[in-house]
């Protein structure tokens, strides 16, 4: 939805963190502090997610697994996607 | 933990609905939010056999997905409509020409002829050379304004009878937020018809009025479609945007706010009092007004002349229902005779 010019215009990123058990919560937290490459405020507000930005693991709703608690496991997808423009 | 979708019971929910919370798996989300606009285009009677409806495609998420349900209708419930795309190229450079390249890939991909109509040739301006005149604020007044007629000289052009747009829920509760905030009573009235324009204009309709955003990106996503998405460059100042980011917030805490919304904006009941604008026509291009002169003829004259803030701010000392004085409409009609604007399409409205 838009989202990967704020990281460089690419889409897809690989990424390995330190731990094992990380949270979507966590998630965030690591891509503000090593991805993000402008414009935070666009992606986030607070601690979660900017609002009308939709949150997939391994393409089912972030919803249905507790937003920001949802467990994230090796290997796992998380895809971003932006609502908040034109259509 | 992984659960059974509410709906069929067999398969993974993969979901949660923000209209009603249910927490469903793929197919039967495609099913629902197919079977919703079905219902809503009938309970509404949007259509009559036969038509031939313009879809106003941008090649944004609303429209791809837009176009690819209704002929999906169409075809599974035999709706019998002559389908076509209608574009508009703003002459945004950057934004404009890329989702254009979708739509004509939705030519392409959903078999349906498609019309692109342009500002420059509509109007001898694009929104870039507008801006450049303008500055960076009221952008999207002067584009809206001229989009929306261009819409229906387009529609008008390629003989349709009707045309869809792909507004969606969110959209349709912005607006009337806007409306409220802005004391605009006239629109706040019409606002949340699902069917507008059938006094003399072109009718148009919005299938989508009770779909959530949220949901036109999954089917979107989940199903591949293929649509452009980035924010045009000059809408970061509208207006519209703290309206959005309000709803977003909403959303986020109670999602019902958006149909609720919606049905408060069906219910308002204008107060007899009220001052109303009674509908006309323009005086120079015969497009319906409610104002001696149209206000895209009002913002054209107003560009063509040098005077970007002619139709935007009041006039000091003179009294005006819609920031436009009644001596600039005179001095804007003179200067109409000479302008040549008259000549560019050979239309009636």
């Amino acid at each position: 939805g838009g989202l990967e010019l704020l990281f460089g215009s690419v889409k897809c990123h690989e990424v390995e963190l330190d731990s094992n058990e990380i949270t979507v919560e966590k998630l965030l937290v690591w891509i503000r502090e090593n991805l993000l490459k402008e414009r935070q405020e666009m992606f986030l507000k607070g601690k979660s997610v900017r609002p009308g930005v939709l949150v997939l693991i391994n393409d089912y709703d972030w919803e249905l697994m507790g937003h920001l608690e949802a467990p994230i496991k090796d290997k796992d997808s998380v895809v971003f996607i932006s609502t908040l423009h034109g259509g | 933990m992984v659960r059974q979708c509410e709906h069929c019971g067999e398969r993974r929910q993969a979901l949660r609905r923000p209209k009603t919370g249910h927490k469903v798996c793929r197919e039967c989300f495609f099913q629902l939010l197919e079977d919703e606009v079905h219902e809503t285009i009938t309970q509404n009677q949007l259509f009559k056999k036969g038509e031939r409806v313009a879809m106003a495609a941008s090649g944004g998420k609303d429209s791809t997905v837009l176009a690819h349900i209704l002929s999906e209708l169409n075809t599974r419930h035999d709706y019998g409509l002559d389908l076509f795309l209608l574009s508009i190229d703003e002459g945004i450079s950057g934004y404009r020409d890329d989702s254009l390249e979708t739509v004509k890939r939705n030519e392409v991909q959903y078999g349906i002829p498609l019309k692109v109509l342009s500002y420059k040739e509509l109007y001898g301006w694009t929104m870039d050379e507008i801006v450049k005149e303008i500055g960076r604020k009221n952008n999207c007044t002067f584009c809206g304004v001229f989009r929306r007629q261009a819409l229906d000289r387009g529609a008008a052009l390629m003989k349709a009878d009707k045309m869809a747009t792909g507004h969606n829920a969110d959209d349709m509760a912005e607006t009337i937020l806007l409306n409220l905030l802005r004391g605009d009573i006239a629109r706040l009235s019409r606002c949340t018809a699902i069917m507008t324009g059938e006094e003399g204009a072109l009718p148009r309709c919005k299938p989508f009025k009770y779909t959530y955003e949220k949901e036109i990106v999954m089917y979107a996503y989940f199903k591949k479609l293929d649509y452009f998405s980035t924010e045009c460059i000059y809408s970061p100042n509208a207006y519209r945007g703290y309206a959005r980011d309000f709803i977003k917030d909403l959303e986020a805490i109670r999602p019902r706010a958006i149909v609720d919304i919606i049905k408060s904006g069906e219910d308002f009941r204008i107060s007899s009092t009220a001052r109303m604008p009674v509908q006309g026509v323009c005086s120079r291009c015969g497009y319906i007004s409610s104002q001696k002169l149209c206000k895209a003829c009002v913002l054209l004259d107003g560009l063509n002349r040098g005077l970007p803030r002619l139709g935007i701010s009041r006039t000091r000392g003179i009294k005006s229902t819609n920031g436009v004085a009644d001596i600039d409409e005179k001095s804007a009609v003179a200067g109409a005779v000479g302008n040549g604007f008259s000549k560019k399409l050979s239309l009636e409205f």
